[in-house]
């Protein structure tokens, strides 16, 4: 079957247009920090990343992400299902709103929760009354990291569900379908991969956010400092190979989200074969 | 995917025969109000400590609209080079399968994980007149380090997963009937592109870019590594927020990154109403 | 290469994701608040003081160190970060602390030499064999010099830079207001790029070969010319400088709060002692401490201190008329 764009000249010369221009502005900065990383030889590589402060940082990191991702995925299915499956006054603003993350810088972004349940803030004090501190601990962080993170699921889906349409889900509708069914025999299949997309854009952000996590965690060395945050500090305090062996391990982390995407990719591809 | 009914033309009204909107509803109205609107009353409650003249004073200041300039310069560059390379990012990593292809797909994801004062040191370590780029560049006299050119380059990098993210899966959904039917139609390949499949892809090709240019008004960490930050020339309106934060004037901070909130919303409202229109129109006579 | 000391390190409450489960520790544990570039420094003296707290009190202690942007640090603290002590490089950071209620109101008097255990001045960084000849504050209003020193606005370091210079105008000119202010205007035109920080303008002047001196405390460039070549670079101290002070102070209502009034006093205190003190001189910090001024002696130019006070009235003044939105820097660096 012929498709636009197969042709062996045009194949060739966009494939190499993107991977030429992706080499010079993404793998180029990759290989930049890995160089850095083994700057001083591998020992000292493998020394910064087994340190202890190192590892307490890469376990709040992958922490905080583990808990992002299903409290975001469950936010972007519910609102991209509300805003392309009903029409509603409010709709627009609505949709717009959950932008609000990414129109407000990521500092300005942790400042605002600093300012609510900070010790002045009116609900920090009387949190701080109670006892229970929210900033400065893992929940602050985790706060800030949804609140970041939270629109790449939704964003991702909205566009793909609005060119669908819903009419494969009336269909299934008016035979009789029950709702959960419907959605996961139906809509569910066909927006897997924009939902991948979704979680991988939130795990990638979310452990590579620095100016709202900086903000809110009091970068307690071993216990709520992120690894960006870590990152920073060693930077700032120059130790480079130990900065850039995190910053490798960050770049790490976004590679294998996307080495499990192939994993499913595969799965789902052998699916279809063998139905 | 072949196998699914063609999706074109279903856009018509939904008439809440679909199940599921108390619950969408309830969840989607809890979380946009606790996790941010309730947020958002800080700033609010900054600004509350202003008044209208204070507020003015402060939003136009001379410095502060010279980084306005600036920022929204860059950042208006840095989307259009990154609606482009997005694209063709998003069709190369769709349409074609070749050796590196899973290496580029997996590339595309870096920089958003890199904290943005990795990608800014870096950047600027590969841009600076003696890094590995500036040496290529500056004898062209192409200045990138310390210019809006730079500022423009840690825009792009930090935000071109936004594009290459929205088209890629619009267009993975692509049913290949679509092709064949302006090919059959005797449609050359860039005819048929730009009147079957362009439009298709407008709507999240336009959002991925709006996203884009948003996320780089806001970028801090990457872009004043490279910046040089000089008064009027380079100084972005990020930094503009941070002196005042490093102040302890947080209504300032709030004052300036409200203008920068608004901007952004107003822009992204109106992609989301002109998005609803074109899809309509697409759709025609079933709306 | 100056190697952290961090195996034989701080006792930490992160084993596995029970991050926020400090339950096991049922030693006393304070938190230091401090600044970015004090993070090896701290890891060097904190165990030395834990040492020296078990052989006094028989106690075991932990200590937890926080670093960041000073001012970034206090905010922190301002709304609810619970840490016992502080350990600035920034009096007005200390300052904030105090105008809150969280720092005693007298803090400076609680300790000796203005409660700032260390100090430092402000030096320069030029390259090998000096080419252009940089000696003193004059020389960097020449045409052919550039500099680099992080920004005024973001930085205390770049503050500390900007008023140095305003000191040193202001005996050159003996007040001449017009005459001042020329200087500093081609002080600043001078400038090659503003980092926001300490560390990204010595990446700027080192690794991006930026400028022809890098301006900074004489502590950090006599550490970045040990990290990045004794040979390449050379440290100018300039006859006539700024004092900056490393202030310290107690938390109280934290402190009073984890029971750690004792612990947090003592572990500051510590820090004037001949063995601290010693470990600060070899960081490249000025000291107070008798025995070890005389053995660092060679370390350390005689060089004429300047006062804040001296220069801007106070610290408050100078962050006022000078650093504030639309003040001296705003109107010195307006472009005409």
């Amino acid at each position: 079957m012929q498709r636009i764009g197969d042709g062996i000249a045009v194949r060739r010369l966009l494939i190499g247009a993107a991977v030429v221009l992706a080499a010079l502005f993404l793998l180029l900065p990759l290989v930049a920090i890995f160089a850095q990383a083994f700057a001083r030889g591998i020992d000292v590589f493998w020394a910064n990343v087994t340190n202890h402060y190192t590892l307490a940082a890469i376990q709040l990191t992958l922490f905080i992400a583990v808990l992002t991702i299903p409290v975001c995925l469950v936010f972007g299915v519910a609102l991209a299902w509300l805003v392309t499956r009903f029409r509603f006054p409010g709709r627009r603003i609505l949709q717009t709103l959950i932008d609000i993350p990414f129109a407000v810088s990521p500092v300005v972004a942790g400042l605002v929760y600093l300012l609510l349940y900070g010790r002045t803030g009116w609900l920090g004090s009387w949190l701080d009354g109670h006892d229970i501190q929210l900033m400065f601990a893992w929940p602050g962080i985790l706060l800030v990291t949804i609140f970041v993170t939270c629109p790449f699921v939704a964003r991702e889906l909205i566009p793909l569900m609005q060119a669908q349409g819903s009419r494969e889900e009336e269909a299934a509708v008016t035979l009789g379908a029950p709702g959960w069914t419907i959605f996961r025999r139906v809509t569910l299949p066909n927006i897997r991969w924009a939902l991948l997309y979704g979680v991988i854009l939130t795990n990638a952000r979310a452990v590579g956010e620095f100016g709202a996590v900086s903000v809110v965690s009091g970068a307690i060395r071993g216990q709520t400092n992120t690894l960006p945050l870590h990152l920073e500090q060693l930077y700032q305090d120059y130790n480079t190979v130990g900065a850039f062996a995190s910053a490798s391990l960050l770049a790490l982390i976004a590679l294998l989200t996307l080495v499990a995407k192939a994993g499913l990719e595969w799965r789902a591809a052998r699916r279809e074969v063998h139905p | 995917m072949s196998s699914r009914i063609f999706a074109i033309g279903l856009g018509s009204t939904p008439k809440r025969v679909l199940p599921g909107f108390g619950l969408s509803l309830g969840i989607s109205l809890t979380f946009v109000s606790l996790m941010l609107l309730l947020p958002m009353t800080g700033l609010f409650g900054q600004l509350a400590g202003l008044s209208l003249a204070e507020y003015w004073a402060i939003v136009t200041n001379e410095r502060v609209v010279a980084s306005y300039v600036v920022t929204i310069g860059a950042a208006a560059v840095a989307a259009v080079v990154n609606a482009a390379f997005g694209l063709l990012l998003a069709w190369v990593l769709v349409r074609y399968t070749f050796p590196g292809k899973r290496l580029l797909d997996a590339l595309m994801d870096l920089p958003f994980a890199l904290p943005t004062a990795v990608a800014g040191i870096t950047l600027a370590t590969l841009y600076s007149s003696n890094g590995w780029m500036g040496q290529l560049l500056e004898p062209l006299g192409l200045q990138v380090a310390y210019t809006w050119v730079g500022i423009a380059l840690a825009m792009s990098f930090t935000s071109i997963p936004f594009v290459v993210r929205t088209v890629q899966p619009v267009l993975e959904d692509m049913p290949n009937e679509m092709d064949e039917a302006a090919l059959t139609l005797g449609a050359s390949d860039f005819t048929g592109f730009r009147r079957v499949i362009l439009p298709h892809l407008w709507p999240a090709l336009v959002t991925g870019t709006g996203l884009a240019f948003v996320r780089s008004l806001g970028e801090f960490g990457a872009i004043i590594f490279i910046a040089g930050n000089m008064p009027y020339e380079t100084e972005i309106t990020a930094l503009m927020i941070f002196v005042r934060l490093q102040e302890y004037d947080y209504a300032g901070a709030s004052a300036i990154a409200s203008v920068v909130l608004f901007v952004s919303l107003a822009l992204l409202l109106a992609i989301n109403v002109w998005q609803g229109r074109f899809i309509k129109r697409l759709h025609g006579g079933h709306g | 290469m100056r190697l952290p000391s961090l195996r034989r390190t701080l006792i930490a409450a992160a084993l596995g994701l029970g991050l926020a489960a400090p339950a096991m520790a049922a030693e006393r544990e304070i938190l230091n608040s401090s600044y970015d570039i004090a993070r090896e420094l701290f890891a060097a003296i904190n165990p030395e003081f834990r040492n020296h707290w078990q052989a006094e009190h028989g106690e075991q202690i932990g200590i937890q160190q926080s670093h960041g942007g000073s001012s970034a640090q206090a905010r922190a603290i301002l709304q609810g970060l619970r840490a016992d002590v502080v350990t600035y490089n920034q009096v007005t950071d200390v300052q904030v602390l105090a105008d809150a209620g969280l720092v005693a109101e007298d803090w400076q008097e609680k300790l000796p030499n203005n409660a700032s255990p260390y100090y430092s001045t402000t030096a320069f960084l030029v390259r090998k064999d000096n080419p252009k000849g940089i000696e003193s504050w004059d020389d960097l209003v020449r045409e052919d010099v550039r500099m680099v020193f992080p920004n005024p606005k973001t930085s205390g370091n770049g503050r500390y830079t900007y008023l140095a210079a305003w000191g040193f105008a202001q005996q050159q000119f003996d007040g001449d207001e017009e005459q001042i202010h020329d200087f500093m205007r081609t002080f600043l035109r001078n400038v090659a790029v503003f980092d926001t920080g300490g560390r990204g303008a010595t990446t700027s002047f080192i690794e991006r070969g930026l400028g022809d001196v890098l301006i900074s405390f004489e502590s950090e460039v006599n550490n970045i010319r040990q990290e990045y070549g004794t040979d390449d670079y050379e440290v100018i101290v300039p006859p006539v400088s700024i004092l900056a002070e490393f202030p310290v102070a107690v938390v109280e209502p934290n402190a009073e709060r984890n029971g750690n009034l004792d612990l947090a006093q003592a572990y500051l205190e510590y820090l004037y002692s001949e063995e601290a003190q010693r470990q600060l001189a070899g960081f490249n910090y000025r000291v107070h401490h008798e025995t070890v001024v005389e053995e660092f002696a060679d370390q350390f130019p005689e060089t004429e201190l300047l006062l804040v006070e001296d220069i801007a009235g106070s610290w408050e003044e100078a962050m006022e008329t000078h650093f504030g939105s639309g003040g001296l820097l705003d109107q010195l660096q307006r472009r005409r």
